[in-house]
């Protein structure tokens, strides 16, 4: 078995933009969900928003990088009052399935707009200037374990440093007496509207914040890829920043990162380790294919999670006692 | 009655402005905080609240009674908001509340607890507590985010949360979460929490059930305090001695209707209110404790 190559693509999936993009992502959900208690299943839509806002206005628009990064986090902004305005009076399974079917709908108009969003194919050639501020002149390479080329190392950058902010406004923000509502909300909205808080205006802020902080993870996708596409934002993308939230263990600030990072280093590592063993022998071929390893990487990673709800509810950082409460 | 001579001031104003008000339905108080007419609250065929006038004594304590079902909770819920009645309209401080919502009604000083607590299970006990001050400088996002614009303020709300938390026996509970709370606790951290907001009037749907005697009293005392501080409560109650103990006046309600009002003393004598309570059949004459039994020992063999 080639270990290097193992330990290579697993270490990098810690690091890489794709863990970045789905630590952002789950940052916001859990701004949703992990604090606020709202359930949100359409978290890919304002990721998908903020990428096809970027592409389009300087792919499709010719309009500046800079102008279009402005529309992607308005257009996340505007997602959140569409999405919310209509629902947070209603009660949280409401919220539940407008989500996922908004989520959907927004995937399919980036489909039928094909004229102005390049339809399933997507669009390119947005990224040009953001590859021009560059400052990295080469590849890193450290022995033949891990290799990021310059361009990989410039989003990575850019990418921790959206996830540092990212968690720093959350820090802050759940800290403060704001954040005090936000989780009180989470408990007993009744409770909260009998000690005099404008508790739809809360929930309400709450949307725009986990929307836009999950919409950053949608440039670092499209920046990442050079490309956007529909298929993208799908609602497994959502459904994998759920499991990266409840595997770091909700409200917890970072919880998100460390749980985008086991994931992702998780299904690499089983991803890479399956074909290696069944070609060295260690798995016999009428138990798994090489072909068939692919899909088992998923049935693993499922059963993983299962036995982590059962065992640790709370998630890996989550606080036992805390979850116990809501049996009562 | 107690010797006037050693009677509070708040006690003695409450009963200056109640002497002369009728014990009738709907009696004119003197100086209401609170005023409500023709409040109908109807459930499919069911009509759980139809309350033709009501006021409420400012600066008294109000007990609101009545069987199991009367709409005592029904009412409290119309009134602040968390239940939209099907006619009326009603005034707090002279201000219209038909239609406001919940939080704005609390804002306006008229805050509520709930007969089915509310505990934040996963805030901590003296977080609970915090939640309850209005006008919190770090409850808006971006003030939030800069501690040093609300670290003074929230200082001095938690020295009086702890104020509190002493006073209702909690202190010790304080960094807590809520939800580990026994059932009688989380009673006691509603309450608490309810004065956090420094309403003018408070409406605890039934504050004492589950709480154990002995701080029963020292509780009493608290909500006569509150009386002295000027403030108006109105409270749900099925336990007698406690409404005979602390209220100036008690309102009766049977079937979504006020049936009776007055002084403890002439309410409970109320061949009405007994009836009420005990079923049409009964004679009207005082009720003990054995009487009562018998009543519900029947009550239970029928079935
Ligand atoms: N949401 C509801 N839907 C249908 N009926 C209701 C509803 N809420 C209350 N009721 C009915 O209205 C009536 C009054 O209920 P309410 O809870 O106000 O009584 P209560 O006086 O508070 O009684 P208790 O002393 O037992 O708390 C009851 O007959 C109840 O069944
Ligand atoms: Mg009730």
């Amino acid at each position: 078995m080639n270990f290097e190559v193992i330990a290579g693509v697993s270490l990098e999936s810690l690091i890489n933009a794709q863990m970045i993009a789905y630590a952002l992502a789950a940052i916001g959900l859990n701004v949703h969900f992990g604090y606020t208690g709202l359930l949100n299943f359409g978290q890919s839509a304002f990721l998908g928003v903020a990428a096809y806002g970027l592409a389009m206005t300087v792919a499709t628009f010719g309009l500046p990088f800079w102008l279009g990064l402005i529309v992607g986090l308005l257009s996340a902004v505007v997602l959140a009052l569409l999405l919310g305005v209509p629902t947070l009076r209603l009660r949280a399974d409401y919220l539940a399935i407008v989500t996922i079917a908004a989520a959907e709908i927004v995937r399919l108009l980036f489909r039928y707009f094909s004229e102005y969003t390049g339809g399933s194919d997507g669009l390119q050639a947005f990224s040009d200037d953001f590859y021009a501020m560059n400052p990295y002149g080469s590849a890193l390479e450290i022995g033949n374990l891990i290799s990021f080329s310059a361009r990989e190392l410039w989003i990575m950058t850019v990418g921790w440093v959206l996830i540092a902010i990212s968690v720093t406004i959350v820090l802050f923000a759940m800290r403060s007496p704001w954040g005090r509502v936000i989780k009180a909300i989470r408990e007993d909205e009744d409770a909260v509207r009998s000690l005099g808080k404008n508790v739809v205006s809360y929930k309400m802020q709450a949307l725009v914040l986990g929307g836009v902080l999950g919409s950053l993870g949608g440039y670092v996708i499209a920046l990442g890829n050079a490309a956007v596409q529909p298929d993208t934002f799908g609602t497994e993308f959502t459904f994998y920043a759920y499991a990266i939230v409840i595997l770091g263990g909700a409200a917890r600030v970072f919880g998100p990162v460390a749980g985008s990072m086991i994931f992702w280093f998780l299904l690499a590592f089983v991803n890479a380790t399956l074909p290696e063993a069944i070609r060295a022998g260690y798995i016999p071929t009428w138990l798994m294919t090489e072909t068939q390893a692919g899909a088992v990487q998923y049935i693993l990673v499922g059963l993983g999670l299962m036995l982590l709800l059962i065992f640790r509810p709370q998630g890996l950082f989550g606080d036992k006692k805390e979850v116990m409460l809501d049996g009562r | 009655m107690a010797a006037d001579t050693n009677v509070p001031p708040g006690v003695a104003k409450a009963r200056e402005a109640l002497k002369d008000v009728p014990h009738e339905p709907g009696a004119k108080k003197k100086d209401p905080i609170l005023v409500a007419d023709k409040v109908v609250r109807r459930f499919g065929g069911l009509t759980a609240v139809q309350v033709d006038h009501i006021e409420i004594q400012r600066g008294a304590i109000t007990a609101l009674i009545g069987p199991n079902g009367a709409g005592k909770t029904t009412f409290f819920n119309l009134l602040t908001g968390f239940d939209k009645p099907n006619e009326g309209n009603w005034t707090f401080n002279n201000d219209p509340l038909a239609g406001v919502p919940p939080y704005k009604v609390a804002r306006k000083g008229m805050v509520r607890t709930f007969q089915l607590t509310k505990a934040l299970s996963r805030l901590s006990v003296i977080d609970n507590m915090r939640l309850g001050a209005t006008g919190q400088k770090g409850e808006s996002f971006w003030q939030g985010l800069i501690p040093a614009l609300w670290k003074s303020q929230e200082e001095e709300i938690t020295k009086r949360a702890d104020e509190l938390l002493v006073r209702f026996k909690l202190d010790a509970k304080r960094g807590d979460f809520a939800g580990s709370l026994s059932g009688g606790q989380r009673k006691l951290l509603e309450m608490a929490r309810a004065l956090m907001v420094q309403p003018d009037m408070v409406m605890l749907d039934e504050p004492m059930a589950g709480v154990n005697p002995a701080l029963t009293q020292s509780l009493l005392g608290h909500v006569k305090s509150l009386r002295e501080d000027g403030m108006t409560v109105l409270f749900v109650e099925h336990d007698m001695d406690m409404v005979r103990d602390i209220s100036d006046w008690v309102i009766v309600m049977g079937q979504g209707q006020v049936i009776a009002e007055g002084t403890p003393d002439t309410v409970m004598a109320d061949p009405r209110v007994i009836d009420a309570y005990l079923g049409a059949h009964h004679d009207g004459t005082a009720h003990d404790s054995a009487e009562v039994a018998a009543e519900v020992e029947g009550g239970k063999s029928d079935e």
